[in-house]
């Protein structure tokens, strides 16, 4: 929904460790502006409060961050609060990010299971194998990185998001064995070769996942994906 | 609705994805309801992880012994036969949580690493660094994205659960929701309706739950005729963050790692807990519990912790103890509790590796919930509960890493359960649509009503008052003047919720309409808890009464049943199944003393 955008300024009185959240909370229970004029409380997206479901995700002087984690003490007053751009906007500070769901979709974002019945433990792993995957696994398609990176815009670039779900899953030796299909993913005309390399997605990852690294690793294994197909006709 | 089977799953965490996994392999239909995307569910927030005697140390742990440790912690409440089933099904839930690419920690040889947990002699608990409840749910949540790909899962995120719609009969024959941006009601008919939205944390104003955790659609299931059992037991877990929004959730693992809670033993020492020596250091539940030490369970720890801070020998006079890992090499800490010690330098500032962690006890799980019969049945035909909504398998208290494998555990047992019922009850026919009119239309009435309504309550106002009244008074230690007094004020704030107004002009996606639903409904279900916790004169597990000090077996080993009628909760209690284990009296000062139990094979 597109509708007209205007600015509201709210005082909050001040309390030792007060996140964004908290402040938002406060204009809810008094949703008074600064000058005196009563008005509807902003929405807003939130749920965990600890950072790891990510849905709290907001432009915070100019920067796309958790509003959850975003303490008051460290930040400039006043507090200038936005909605993340690069996806449609709901109401207010809530925007609708399915498309990164349907990234997911796209890549294979999956290990395909024979079934949930009981088949013992899967294959034996390094620990260093896992702690790297694991670095992976802990996206929580917050979109930081798609909002802060130059080319993800209006379809153009599928974003470091989905690519590093394909490093997560071709990493893992059941995963390997559909690793053409997510490569397939990646490789289309929004693909990852759209890559510009500005690095801002590693910059604003709130889970310090390295997200370049796995650009560069899965650019690797297409291009190798794709001389194969190439040698194969 | 002709033809195939189609279940309607409330609840997008692990136990309702366990489910929704388990119908759409079985080749039926799956709607999934969810308030949130499913995969910002609260599950998210479970960090140490999960339990099942898979019995790689060489401990000699077996399913038995995770059984006993099970009912023993959860002070013999819990029905025994379901939490045995649910332990003899725990190893095999983690091995396909491996099979699914869960980066679960290792040992040298590649096999799963197991930590330990409270109330447990063994390393039992699996463990993804210390986000495991993200990494399973995450699992979980892309083996259903499969299935939705493959077009047997159809999710409706966005969408919270206002009813049920049930026949003349009481039968369940689906459920209205309303979309929470464009406030639509609609109604969903489905062959059987599956509860597994959670816990509901939020009654108790901040706690370690996720916004989402409002009770709010099993208090709609209880209010149209489903039994809530043992709402009395809420669980408050000793190690929590104290925090302006809410209590941020210090992980068990961190004293199953060797993390050690203590206080200086003279009161008012203000030195820098550095500079304080052994000798004058209080490690309380060691000193206490020299068998389990700093694990025992929650309600034991979360008791001393807070007897400690009132007799005012909590950290610089105020209601926190430290939790210290600093003897811990910092490497050894990152690479098991990373996750959990970035949390706590985000919100605090401090650096737990370094400088000591000040935790306070805080609400974080219901062990009561739904009642269910044993394949996770409600007592409404059609209906079935799984997950923390459900009340089957903690007892008076859960042990940590247990709610992790008691989710999955219900949505797998619940699912064939389901598809059994939907194969064999009869469809309502050419009457049906008659009732998902009415249900409609009667939902539709109470928005209507609460949009034209306007007073001077602020519906955000009242929800405070609610956690305050609830978190002072029923919580670590209940008195049964004030646990009276408690259900004053609930029928107080019931009364001033009628003179809310929902003060957006702008009904387009509002929170405001949503939460004051939300609100009601947790009103309802605060009673639940708090009576039921007035009229249970004993202490067991997480209820604790100093005029009622002892565990009262002959009068209080049974179920409390909540059934709802406009004057209130009408309670009734059922008898307890303890065929397996004969309860015996707890006691961590000491180790566990088993007894020769019928069912357990002489190794």
């Amino acid at each position: 929904m597109d509708g007209p955008q205007h600015w509201e300024i709210f005082e909050i009185p001040y309390r030792p460790n007060l996140n964004v959240i908290s402040c938002l909370m406060e204009i809810r229970k008094n949703p008074v502006t600064k000058s005196g004029q009563k008005t509807t409380p902003p929405s807003w997206d939130m749920n965990c409060l600890e950072q790891v479901c990510g849905i709290c995700t907001m432009v915070i002087n100019g920067r796309v961050r958790q509003s959850c984690s975003a303490l008051v003490d460290k930040l400039d007053k006043p507090i200038k609060l936005e909605p993340m751009s690069k996806f449609p906007n709901v109401r207010d500070l809530q925007v609708d990010r399915s498309q990164m769901f349907d990234h997911l979709k796209r890549v294979h974002a999956w290990i395909e299971l024979d079934g949930t019945y009981d088949l013992g433990p899967g294959p034996r792993m390094d620990q260093d194998d896992v702690m790297e995957r694991y670095a992976y696994s802990r996206c929580m398609t917050c979109g930081c990185c798609l909002e802060a990176c130059p080319q993800y815009d209006e379809d153009h670039y599928i974003g470091p998001q989905a690519i590093a779900q394909v490093r997560l899953f071709n990493m893992h030796p059941s995963g390997a064995m559909d690793r053409d299909e997510r490569l397939q993913g990646i490789m289309g005309d929004d693909g990852i070769t759209n890559c510009g390399n500005a690095q801002n997605c590693v910059r604003v990852c709130p889970m310090n996942i390295p997200l370049t690294k796995a650009i560069y690793e899965e650019n690797r294994e297409t291009v190798v994906h794709g001389l194969l197909g190439w040698l194969k006709k | 609705m002709a033809g195939g089977i189609k279940i309607a799953i409330v609840g997008g965490g692990l136990a309702g994805l366990a489910a929704a996994m388990k119908i759409a392999e079985a080749g039926h239909e799956v709607e999934l309801f969810s308030v949130v995307p499913v995969k910002r569910s609260h599950s998210v927030c479970a960090q140490g992880g999960i339990n099942g005697a898979v019995n790689t140390k060489g401990e000699g742990d077996s399913t038995w012994e995770h059984f006993d440790d099970t009912v023993y912690g959860g002070d013999f409440l819990a029905n025994q036969p379901p939490a045995k089933a649910m332990c003899e099904m725990a190893p095999a839930i983690i091995y396909l949580f491996d099979r699914m690419g869960v980066p679960f920690s290792r040992t040298n040889e590649g096999l799963l690493d197991f930590r330990r947990f409270g109330g447990t002699k063994h390393h039992r608990t699996a463990f993804a660094g210390a986000s495991t409840g993200q990494q399973l749910l995450y699992a979980l949540d892309e083996q259903v994205r499969r299935f939705e790909v493959g077009g047997k899962v159809t999710k409706y995120e966005g969408w919270e659960m206002m009813s049920l719609v049930l026949d003349d009969h009481q039968v369940c024959r689906g459920l209205v929701a309303m979309n929470l941006r464009s406030l639509e009601l609609k109604a969903f008919p489905a062959d059987a309706v599956i509860i597994a939205s959670g816990g509901p944390g939020l009654i108790f104003g901040k706690s370690t739950n996720s916004m989402v955790c409002t009770g709010s659609a099993v208090a709609a299931c209880y209010q149209q005729g489903a039994k809530y059992a043992n709402g009395e037991f809420i669980q408050v877990h000793p190690t929590s963050i104290p925090g302006e929004d809410k209590l941020r959730l210090m992980s068990e693992s961190a004293r199953g790692e060797g993390g050690r809670v203590w206080v200086p033993r003279n009161q008012g020492d203000k030195r820098s807990p550095a500079s304080i020596p052994e000798s004058e250091r209080l490690y309380f539940l060691e000193e206490k519990y020299p068998a389990y030490g700093n694990l025992v369970p929650r309600d034991i720890a979360t008791r001393e912790i807070f007897q400690v801070c009132l007799q005012g020998l909590g950290v610089n006079g105020e209601n926190q103890v430290y939790l210290d890992l600093t003897h811990i090499p910092a490497e050894t800490l990152d690479k098991k509790l990373g996750a959990i010690l970035e949390i706590y330098e985000m919100f605090v500032g401090d650096d737990p590796r370094h400088v000591p962690m000040r935790i306070f006890p805080g609400v974080h799980y219901s062990m009561g919930g739904l009642w269910v019969d044993f394949d996770q049945r409600t007592n409404i035909p059609g209906l079935l509960a799984a997950g923390e909504c459900d009340y089957s398998i903690h007892g008076a208290n859960r042990l940590g890493a247990n709610s992790l494998v008691s989710c999955v555990y219900g949505g797998f047992v619940a699912a064939p359960a389901a598809i059994d019922w939907a194969k064999n009850v009869q469809r309502n026919g050419s009457n049906g649509s008659r009732l998902y009119e009415q249900e409609t239309k009667r939902q539709q009435e109470l928005n209507d009503k609460l949009i034209a309504q306007s007073g001077n309550e602020n519906q955000y106002e009242l929800h405070e008052e609610m956690g305050r009244t609830m978190t002072d008074n029923v919580t670590v230690v209940r008195y049964n003047d004030r646990l009276k007094q408690t259900d004053d004020k609930l029928l107080e704030l019931s009364d001033r919720y009628d003179r809310i107004s929902i003060n957006d002009s702008n009904l387009w996606a509002t929170m405001a309409l949503p939460h004051a639903r939300q609100l009601r409904n947790m009103l309802d279900l605060a009673r639940v808890i708090a009576l039921g916790a007035l009229n249970r004169n004993e202490s067991r597990g997480a209820h604790y009464k100093p005029d009622f000090p002892d565990r009262d077996d002959a009068n209080w080993l049974k179920t409390t049943i909540a059934e709802y009628s406009g004057e209130g909760p009408v309670f009734s209690y059922d008898p307890v199944d303890i065929s397996l284990i004969p309860p015996r009296k707890r006691d961590y000062s000491h180790e566990k003393k088993e007894p020769a139990a019928a069912g357990k094979s002489a190794s």
